[in-house]
């Protein structure tokens, strides 16, 4: 689904990602771990398109298409779906307002027309409900005197209506307590399937309890040094980063 | 732009000099008494009235132009306008869409505007494409029913004298202030609005049903009168761009409310900006006041100012009646080389005043725009309260907001609240509205109506829509 090559990219004239590449199928969970300032953020963000990076080689192909090529909104239409670790609060537009415009432009994308109101509205009723919200943060502006844990709620419930063939989630677990990490678990969970696959950028081990990754990744200095299954989280849990450092310098 | 340029433009139409054909008189460019005169004489006014003009005028010609906005153009020639010209005939207008600028064509599309109101709008002869009189009948007579006299000022000066004669000029003096005063010398159009004692107008009152009718003027005149516990609800202007051969346009709106009276002046102006190097826009130095002349009175000044290269522009309200309430909600766009400075003044006299104001500046492009707002309270209000909220939005980095708030308070008693902010249109907002997939032209649009919210909802319902789509056609290609 998505094949990742040999990447490198700058932001500011730092080069921060130097040589990564990952592939990732239909149907999978990766997740990908590492130290702060490995450059885990700045994957999901050049995939989702922000501007400030900048790629100076290698490629990123999704469904055989160019992603590099894409305009932002062309990648979430197509299926590319960037959960933010820090979800911006937009006064005055309603959340249902941003929902139904982004599921819309995709419906659109797709040569569909229009979603139908008693349409959207069963579904986000039924989709507000498996996050566990209550239905009055719809007409609240979009993450706007939101708590940490309501923002992420709100990035996993989009994602829940989006349906994006592949979900990448920074950061997802930051700033949640037990409960509200539950809840998110279970919402990313429940898009787990054969057509989908989720990419999970975090720092700490425990999310992975919840959501159980098929690959597990270790970023440092801007490579994949370390490559596993679910076990692979546990021992750097337990370990830490250093014996990975030592032994991918070895 | 060039003086000589300028003269050129409002010269175009009137080269052939003086037409006497009874059809379409025209005067040539230049100001003195003799054309005051003609145009009282044109109008058919009492003696009265063209006296009432030359007070104004000999005020003017010892007035000079206000220098302390923060708005930059030539100086004006006054000598090169034309102070009086007929409408269009029908057959100089074009006889259907298919003779319109497609552009323009385009842009209604894009607002929605209904086709057969495009035609009007464009200015094609309306008799050509439908029957205008009819919808004007029916509207004339329910208005009637109920008492609300709704005419044109030339109109009302014929028809209700004694009601011109007491309210004209009431609360906008003829020497208020230099383009007040220029208005009142030689205004020729404008609307008349009478809603008698305990009357609720049983529809709202749109210009638009008046310029089918007629060109609108280049110097409107507009009074409004709502006697005791009458209401009306205004609109003005209209979404559609609005193009005119008359650069400089200075109008005067006067509303009075007596006790309990209530009054919605809501206005939508779009008028040509200018081409990217802003030449060619309209000028527009407007004077609006409202008087809360009684008890409980309320007027409301809601506008969506879009339009114009120069703006200036202070609707206001004089809060004179007991516990009356004056509010003003803005929202103002600039674009390209737009220069606007618009803002407020309301001035409380009576006990228990309030008012409240919110301004929503948006700049994009290489505009600038300035918020300036006067909050004063007077001695005997007592227990006077003001809410100001003052914000802006800036789109790219070469616009500039700025904001001027005076405040001066003669009360100890009077509660004045100020807020202002002044944001950037974030990368980071764009960025989020753009990998939920809505494109950027959309999230833009999105995004700036968020920040304009608190203004639309005070807009009647229809208007608010037509306003949501303008900014959207205003902010077009602003980014990126």
């Amino acid at each position: 689904m998505l094949e990742v090559k040999d990447l490198h990219v700058t932001v500011e004239g730092n080069e921060i990602l130097k040589g990564l590449s990952m592939t990732i199928n239909a149907g999978e969970v990766h997740a990908i771990m590492g130290p702060n300032g490995s450059g885990k953020s700045t994957l999901s963000a050049v995939i989702a398109g922000k501007e400030e990076y900048e790629v100076t080689s290698g490629s990123i192909t999704y469904e055989g298409r160019d992603v590099l090529e894409m305009a932002v909104e062309e990648r979430a239409q197509a299926g590319l779906l960037l959960g933010f670790q820090y979800p911006v609060e937009i006064p005055g537009v309603k959340n249902i307002y941003l929902l139904k415009a982004a599921l819309n432009a995709k419906r659109e994308a797709e040569g569909l027309g229009e979603i139908p109101a008693p349409e959207f509205m069963k579904l986000i009723k039924e989709k507000i409900a498996e996050m566990k919200m209550d239905a009055s943060f719809l007409q609240r502006s979009v993450n706007e005197g939101f708590s940490g844990g309501e923002k992420k709620r709100n990035e996993i419930l989009q994602m829940l209506v989006l349906q994006p063939r592949l979900a990448m989630l920074d950061e997802i677990d930051s700033g949640l307590d037990i409960d509200a990490m539950k809840v998110v678990a279970d919402g990313v969970n429940s898009l787990r399937s054969e057509e989908h696959a989720i990419l999970l950028v975090t720092h700490y081990q425990r999310l992975l309890d919840y959501i159980v990754p098929d690959r597990v990744h270790v970023l440092v200095d801007g490579r994949i040094v370390k490559s596993g299954d679910a076990d692979l989280a546990r021992e750097l849990e337990s370990r830490g980063y250093d014996w990975v450092l030592e032994e991918s310098a070895a | 732009m060039a003086s000589q340029e300028m003269e050129q433009l409002v010269r175009r139409d009137y080269k052939e000099g003086f037409v006497t054909d009874i059809e379409s008189e025209t005067l040539p460019p230049g100001l003195d008494e003799d054309v005051i005169a003609f145009i009282s004489n044109k109008k058919g006014e009492p003696e009265w009235m063209l006296e009432w003009r030359l007070k104004a005028y000999r005020a003017w010609l010892k007035m000079t132009t206000p220098s302390w906005a923060h708005l930059d153009y030539p100086p004006i020639d006054y000598q090169s306008i034309s102070y009086f010209s007929a409408p269009k005939r029908p057959e100089d207008r074009p006889q259907s869409l298919d003779e319109v600028d497609p552009k323009l064509l385009e842009t209604y599309e894009k607002l929605g505007i209904p086709l057969h109101e495009r035609a009007a709008l464009a200015g094609v002869a309306v008799d050509a494409v439908f029957d205008s009189v009819s919808v004007t009948t029916t509207f004339k007579e329910k208005l009637g029913e109920a008492g609300v006299i709704f005419c044109s000022i030339s109109e009302a000066v014929q028809e209700y004298p004694e009601l011109v004669k007491q309210y004209l000029g009431s609360v906008v003096p003829q020497t208020d202030n230099y383009f007040a005063a220029l208005n009142s010398a030689v205004f020729t159009d404008g609307s008349f609005v009478f809603v008698p004692k305990g009357v609720t107008c049983p529809m709202e009152l749109s210009t638009y049903f008046r310029i089918n009718a007629e060109n609108t003027g280049q110097f409107e005149r507009t009074l409004i009168i709502c006697e005791e516990g009458a209401q009306v609800s205004y609109l003005e202007g209209c979404t559609a761009p609005m193009r005119d051969e008359n650069q400089l346009h200075a109008a005067v709106v006067e509303l009075v409310a007596l006790d309990d009276a209530y009054i919605k002046y809501s206005t939508v102006q779009n008028w040509y900006p200018g081409d990217e190097d802003g030449k060619g826009g309209i000028y527009n130095f407007v004077t609006k006041r409202g008087d809360c002349r009684g008890d409980r009175s309320r007027i409301s000044w809601t506008q969506v100012e879009t339009g114009s290269a120069i703006t200036w522009k202070y609707p206001s309200c004089m809060l004179r009646g007991k516990d009356s309430k004056g509010e003003f909600y803005s929202v103002a766009v600039t674009n390209g080389r737009q220069q606007a400075d618009t803002g407020t003044k309301m001035v409380h006299i009576g006990e228990g005043s309030r008012s409240s104001i919110i301004s929503k500046g948006i700049s994009a492009g290489r505009s600038n725009q300035s918020y300036r707002g006067l909050v004063k309270v007077g001695p005997r209000a007592k227990g006077a309260r003001n809410f100001t909220q003052c914000d802006s939005l800036l789109i790219g980095d070469q616009c500039g907001a700025h904001t001027f708030p005076y405040q001066e308070i003669g009360n100890s008693t009077a509660t004045v609240e100020h807020e202002a902010t002044t944001s950037k249109i974030g990368e980071d907002q764009l960025f989020y509205c753009q990998s939920r997939g809505i494109s950027e032209e959309d999230a833009v649009s999105m995004i700036v109506n968020g920040f304009c919210k608190d203004v639309f909802q005070e807009l009647p319902m229809e208007f608010a829509v037509e306003a949501e789509a303008l900014l959207s056609v205003t902010l077009e290609g602003s980014v990126g």
